[in-house]
């Protein structure tokens, strides 16, 4: 591993649990719907009303990964020089349903960061804790997302 | 809206009805403009080969939401999904047939919440597990059929 490597590797891990300035998206009704056509989901509870207003949840709720379409503002980190990245994985939590005209919050936490060598050569493995927190103060969901650097 | 999926329904070892998808590169366009994740090696094939893959690839959180249709198929409406993890350990090619699986691991009753544990997985054409994870689900009880 070279140094300079080595450099970026010590910055980013003097940087684990830095939080991103907060963003706010709103929950748009057509979005969901075009989320659960792209992720070819068929639920009712996606995308009609009638069916889901009968439902348990009294309404359209979206599909549980669609909080990936609201991306958290970027983490004031150190530059690094590997620009290939893959994602390693996701952990998801949770807690309330996401509805239309709801307003989420998203804010990142740098969680973790650690070197390995794998199959493409050193690979940066670095993981945040994504929170989503609805208009009501309510936690919605958590995401724990690894990133993969080479 | 279908049937309900009670706790004491599901043994532990059972296998969830599989999932099967067919992915396009048409699909992931639509999962770009629908996620927002305009990364190129999901679309640009030669972006795709300069950086060493093999062809575009299937984003991971497109595996991932099959992952949660898998789970949320099976559970139906009354089910609750709390936990949801996976690992893209391989990557997957459009055009090829991609099979979301799973397996019951644990049930339990905690705090008057019944539980199960789930492994899943996705496997490609060849039978290779590319994408294994786990979820964690609150089931209603025959019991207690609202204490979801």
């Amino acid at each position: 591993m070279t140094t300079a490597l080595q450099q970026v590797v010590d910055a980013l891990q003097a940087a684990v649990g830095r939080q991103s300035e907060p963003v706010t998206y709103d929950v748009e009704i057509g979005h969901i719907r075009r989320f659960a056509e792209a992720i070819g989901d068929p639920n009712p509870l996606y995308t009609d009303e009638v069916a889901a207003r009968r439902s348990r949840y009294g309404g359209i709720i979206a599909p549980p990964t669609f909080l990936r379409a609201f991306p958290p503002k970027p983490l004031p980190l150190p530059e690094i020089s590997l620009t290939r990245r893959l994602d390693g994985g996701s952990e998801w939590e949770y807690f309330e349903p996401v509805r239309p005209g709801d307003r989420i919050t998203v804010v990142q936490r740098l969680a973790d960061v650690r070197l390995r060598e794998g199959r493409l050569g050193t690979m940066l493995f670095i993981t945040r804790e994504i929170v989503y927190t609805n208009q009501f103060g309510q936690v919605v969901a958590t995401q724990r997302s690894t990133g993969i650097v080479y | 809206m279908g049937k309900v999926l009670y706790w004491e329904d599901v043994t532990e070892g059972q296998e969830i009805p599989p999932l099967v998808k067919h992915p396009t590169t048409q699909q992931l366009v639509k999962y770009a403009g629908a996620s927002g994740d305009f990364y190129q090696i999901h679309y640009d094939k030669d972006f795709a080969l300069s950086n060493g893959l093999p062809n575009v690839i299937i984003h991971g959180a497109l595996k991932n939401a099959w992952l949660a249709q898998l789970i949320t198929d099976w559970i139906g409406e009354y089910g609750t999904l709390k936990k949801l993890s996976c690992q893209y350990r391989a990557m997957d090619l459009p055009g090829d047939t991609l099979t979301a699986k799973g397996r019951v691991v644990r049930k339990y009753v905690q705090d008057g919440r019944h539980y199960v544990e789930c492994e899943i997985w996705i496997e490609n054409s060849k039978g290779e597990r590319t994408t294994p994870g786990a979820a964690t689900v609150i089931l209603p009880s025959r019991t207690n059929p609202l204490g979801v």
